[in-house]
């Protein structure tokens, strides 16, 4: 019994992820194909669905929540999500200011 | 050049590309060094194989030691192989300090060119297979044995990774006979090593080594840190890990972030030499600052990649031999993933003068410098810990001692070196080398010579020589600071580096000194080399097959010395910090478990031996532009791992009455064992038992 209520829940979380994860790309397909917004927005519109995506898979799928049993891999991610910005951040910095100062 | 049926056979290689041939064809003092160095490699390839061969001892080798998955052996094997590149890069040194005392005024013993091949192998070998395979061996023997696990997460990896480390190594040595070395420096920037400058065979030989290191570093990075979050006995708790996994775990991290820049690096390079790609080129777009970019990307977090393991063995050593508990494992800990973090963002100091403005210079110069505060954390707590501690002089506790005040000279340079104006003024010259050696040889290189000596009798049974290792210790230290004392002083009158010969009379004294330094530094590898065949010869009076030498206090010294392949008869229940020597405190240390049970160990694969070959292979045929052997072997790679894929039949169980009987035979041992006060620890009455452990 206490199974297949175990089953439903996470039949039910996947299902809401699926849904959550359709619902946002079919957002983002749909501000692009019927102009919904200027041009730079909807760049910063597809950009931020793209984040909760993230979010979205991180914790419906991958079950990366704030519970303490998934305490050590929220840690990874936030610090893989860290050094990477650090990376890109800094090498778009550099290479930019090396850029302007050359011409 | 070769054409025809020749190229598509052998590809680039031609009569002149042999050492021995151009020593032949012109024989000048030059050459036949060079080929004196290949004679080396031939001689000693040739007289090992010779060796193996009349001992019969190939199908040991290959059954016990090639294709093990055990990590202690693959560890060893990592050692072993950073001990022969430690050789060859040490006596290039001495060969580039001789040079720089001889060429001043007038021509020296090397041509320019050749100087340049020594200084790019030097720099290379230094940090991607002596340090690298050194540091990487060290954490396979210990820190499964530290967190109590039978094995790390991933024994194949581990065994794969060893072996592309192996087969850049043998491209390394492979340069020596075949061809030239890249002259590009170890970072190898473009656009130098870009085809317009140097289409010869050394830059590609530069890119397909590293990329195999590489490669094989990034793998052991993903391998140790699973182990150390998944594999930890129940109750190892990480806060309550020895400092070295700690570090371990640190390192493996910024392996794994760390070394894709490098990758992506080296092979956009090679998409530039082979394919004729614009990435770092001078005309058609390319960007050369991208790689400088990238390459210290990597570059910086491969200093502390470089520098924590040896943190680690410090904290261990000094707790150990100070008879006391660290001194602030909290603040240790925080300090050491503060320097993970921040060795991040510090890149730009390895290219202040490429011309960004000076806001982004500051920021980087100010990042800089917040890395010593963790560092100096970290000094006082190893002082605080012999503090009133009951200190003993041993060989790895003179080396810590030596590391404590020689890096904090070299840390000083470095806050000297952070500051942009003043890194005008000395960058590129020896004041830097001064400062790079002073970090790493003591921050590197006396921590992994005191995790040898330290686990030595643990690996094998026995202890090292006390007095040898103290000769080497002697030499070690005092031809440090003559050997690059006098490069901080040269780089402040303005020599610059990698310089085959000058015309400054002044620079003539501080460079005889230096050479003097180089030899003692060789005297110090030699007498390491002596100490082992003297402690070889004698180790039955220095057996400790207690196995608890130094009365330590990590799980790793409560077993059998050497240890049994599972490592643990039965896993240990981890209640404190330090729970052997709390065990030994309570006189349960030596308790025989309730019950034995079957144990599950990986079986052995050809499959770490055979990718190496085959990498190798396939770099090899890169490199000489011998396209059927790159491909065939590219194929070969993937067949092999296609195969395994197959392989089901992966574990071999040990029976319980099998543990059970090694066991309780080693249980005898501690009970026949006589228990030794700490004054006689380095005589031949310890046999590994500490006194009142067995009570």
């Amino acid at each position: 019994m206490d199974q297949q209520h175990a089953y439903r829940r996470q039949l039910r979380t996947y299902a809401i992820g699926f849904v959550s994860a359709l619902v946002l790309t079919c957002a983002a397909f749909a501000t692009v194909r019927f102009h919904l917004a200027p041009p730079q927005t909807a760049i910063g519109i597809v950009f931020a669905l793209g984040l909760v995506q993230i979010v979205v898979h991180f914790r419906f799928f991958l079950h990366i929540d704030l519970e303490r049993s998934a305490r050590d891999d929220l840690q990874l991610i936030l610090f893989s999500t860290l050094i990477t910005l650090l990376m890109v951040g800094g090498t778009l910095v550099i290479l930019a200011n090396l850029h302007h100062r050359m011409m | 050049m070769v054409h025809g049926a020749w190229f598509w056979l052998l590809g680039r290689i031609d009569l002149d590309s042999f050492a021995f041939v151009r020593a032949w064809r012109e024989p000048s003092l030059d050459r036949l060094i060079a080929a004196g160095a290949a004679a080396m490699v031939v001689l000693g390839a040739i007289a090992a194989f010779a060796i193996i061969t009349r001992m019969r001892k190939w199908r040991y080798l290959w059954e016990n030691w090639f294709t093990s998955l055990d990590h202690k052996k693959i560890g060893i094997l990592y050692i072993a192989l950073s001990g022969v590149m430690l050789t060859r890069a040490v006596i290039e040194a001495v060969l580039m300090r001789m040079q720089q005392a001889v060429a001043v005024n007038q021509p020296g013993i090397v041509k320019p060119e050749h100087f340049g091949e020594l200084f790019s192998t030097h720099g290379s070998i230094m940090i991607f297979f002596m340090a690298m395979p050194f540091l990487i061996g060290l954490i396979n023997y210990v820190m499964p044995l530290q967190i109590g696990a039978r094995d790390v997460a991933f024994p194949l990896l581990n065994s794969v990774s060893l072996w592309m480390t192996v087969g850049g190594a043998v491209l390394m040595m492979a340069s020596l006979v075949i061809g030239k070395f890249s002259t590009g420096g170890w970072s190898g920037y473009p656009p130098y090593t870009e085809m317009a400058f140097n289409s010869g065979v050394g830059p590609d030989y530069w890119i397909w080594a590293v990329t195999l290191s590489s490669l094989g570093t990034m793998m052991t990075g993903i391998n140790f840190a699973v182990t150390i979050y998944k594999s930890r006995a129940p109750g190892m708790h990480l806060f309550r890990m020895p400092l070295f996994c700690w570090t371990s775990l640190c390192v493996s991290i910024l392996m794994i972030f760390a070394m894709p820049p490098l990758t992506v690096a080296t092979a956009l390079l090679a998409l530039d030499r082979y394919l004729d790609f614009h990435f770092f080129t001078n005309d058609l777009g390319g960007n050369m600052m991208n790689y400088a970019n990238l390459f210290w990307l990597f570059g910086h977090p491969e200093v502390y990649i470089l520098i924590l393991p040896a943190f680690g063995v410090y904290s261990e050593v000094i707790s150990t031999f100070s008879s006391k508990r660290l001194y602030g494992y909290r603040s240790l800990v925080y300090a050491t993933m503060a320097i993970a973090v921040l060795s991040f963002t510090v890149w730009l100091h390895h290219f202040f003068t490429m011309g960004q403005n000076a806001d982004i210079n500051a920021f980087f110069g100010v990042a800089t410098m917040t890395i010593g505060i963790p560092t100096g954390v970290k000094v006082y707590d190893w002082i605080l810990t012999m503090y009133r501690g009951r200190v003993r002089f041993t060989v790895p506790m003179l080396f810590s001692i030596a590391f404590i005040v020689t890096f904090v000279i070299g840390g000083m340079s470095g806050i000297m070196l952070a500051v942009p104006p003043l890194d005008y003024v000395v960058h590129n010259t020896l004041f830097l080398v001064a400062h790079f050696h002073n970090m790493l040889i003591p921050g590197l290189l006396y921590g992994m010579i005191a995790g040898y000596q330290f686990w030595f009798p643990k690996a094998f049974g026995f202890r090292l020589d006390e007095r040898w290792g103290r000769i080497a210790f002697g030499c070690w230290v005092s031809g440090f600071y003559l050997a690059f004392m006098p490069l901080y002083v040269l780089g402040a009158m303005g020599m610059p580096r990698r310089m085959a010969g000058v015309f400054q009379s002044e620079y003539l004294p501080w460079l005889l000194v230096a050479a003097v330094g180089g030899f003692l530094v060789l005297a110090g590898l030699v007498a390491l080399f002596v100490q082992l065949w003297v402690s070889i010869r004698r180790r039955e009076e220095a057996s400790v097959p207690v196995g608890d030498p130094w009365d330590a206090r990590s799980l790793e010294w409560g077993i059998a010395a050497p240890p049994p392949e599972y490592n643990f008869a039965h896993i240990p229940d981890i209640e404190t910090r330090d729970p052997f020597y709390a065990a030994k405190e309570h006189g349960t240390a030596y308790d025989p478990p309730r019950h034995y049970d079957d144990i599950e160990m990986p079986k052995n694969s050809k499959v770490g031996p055979l990718l190496g070959i085959a990498g190798a292979a396939c770099a090899f045929g890169l490199v000489w532009y011998i396209w059927w052997l790159a491909a065939a072997a590219f194929v070969a790679i993937w067949g092999v791992v296609i195969a395994r894929s197959f392989v089901r039949d992966i574990y071999k169980t040990i029976p319980a009455a099998e543990v059970a009987r090694e066991h309780q035979r080693w249980l005898s041992q501690v009970a026949a064992a006589r228990g030794i006060p700490r004054e006689l620890e380095t005589t031949p009455a310890n046999q590994g038992l500490a006194e009142g452990a067995a009570a």
